[in-house]
């Protein structure tokens, strides 16, 4: 998990830097954004060309499930878990890997634990991986002759590789790839993926297939 | 404007989150709500992968060695590699087909 987080890091840092993005950008994303595929989509929004005005709504978009882990994560930790400065560090932790860690365990000490042990250390390594991945893709001259441009797409379908379990995603995922592609020649830089939203909404919406329910 | 979109956004995901540890559990617990936003980061990085692959300023176009590193990364999530694997894989690839064409 440790090297994993810390590599994970890196490769948002270089991925930042080849993007258009400068270290002190990247870092105030690691730290205060401190969520993999949020900062992924706006640094790729960005350096498609899209404005900033694009790249917000992306970002947030992306980020409005950590909104909903905040449940779980809300009755694991508890009232007196939550009180006063603790709420705005736990909350600050509330990702996909945190969550998972922590829903993962039976005994509700192992869970706060979890949390807790997972969410310091994600986000230790994480913002430390993503100076190293910076310095290093700012000393690297020519994005291209070494591949760094591959690496924004490849870590967008890293990222939604796991998501690709239940068959309505599948479809979901074809759908957003299908509108961004078309509107590629018809609209600004950054609102093809904008465009993929809606699509998200119509699934979410749709009647439940039976066994589907594994997200 | 890069700075605008980081601070806002920035500050924005935090204050998903912190939403979410705060307000009334039964506000989030609406299912269809749920599944919209656990399937809004599929569309949305389904689209990256899309127009970070055909995107050429604003016209439909494909490098053919782009499409390779991404058939190369497609090979290494198969092979169950981890996130970094993948990802030097894909760099990897498409730099090697640059240097030779």
């Amino acid at each position: 998990m440790a090297a994993y987080a810390g590599a994970f890091g890196a490769s948002f840092g270089a991925v930042s830097i080849a993007s258009g993005l400068d270290i002190a950008q990247t870092m105030v994303l690691s730290l205060v954004m401190f969520s993999g595929a949020s900062q992924f989509a706006l640094v790729g929004v960005i350096g498609g060309g899209g404005g900033g005005l694009a790249a917000i709504p992306t970002a947030l978009l992306l980020g409005a499930r950590n909104a909903f882990y905040g449940v779980p994560i809300t009755r694991i930790l508890g009232r007196a878990g939550l009180r006063g400065p603790r709420r705005l560090v736990a909350a600050h932790l509330v990702i996909d890997e945190t969550t998972a860690m922590a829903i993962a365990r039976d005994e509700p000490d192992e869970q706060r634990y979890a949390f807790w042990a997972t969410g310091t250390m994600l986000f230790s390594l994480w913002n430390i991986g993503s100076l190293v991945g910076a310095l290093a893709s700012s000393r690297v001259g020519d994005v291209g002759a070494l591949g760094l441009d591959a690496m924004a797409p490849a870590a967008f379908l890293a990222l939604l590789w796991p998501r690709l379990r239940v068959a309505t995603a599948r479809w979901v995922a074809a759908g957003g790839a299908l509108v961004a592609t078309l509107l590629v020649p018809l609209v600004p830089a950054g609102l093809p993926v904008l465009a993929a939203a809606p699509i998200a909404v119509v699934a979410g919406l749709l009647p439940r297939r039976r066994h589907e329910e594994s997200s | 404007m890069i700075w605008l979109a980081v601070v806002t956004a920035s500050l924005g995901c935090y204050l998903l989150k912190l939403a979410g540890v705060s307000v009334p559990a039964a506000w989030l617990e609406h299912h269809a709500v749920r599944r919209v936003a656990l399937f809004l980061p599929v569309a949305m990085l389904a689209a990256l992968v899309a127009t970070g692959l055909f995107d050429a300023g604003g016209r439909l176009a494909v490098d053919y060695r782009l499409l390779a590193g991404m058939a190369a990364a497609v090979v290494a999530l198969l092979l169950r590699q981890s996130f970094l694997v993948v990802i030097l894989v894909a760099a990897a690839t498409t730099a090697l087909l640059r240097a030779l064409t």
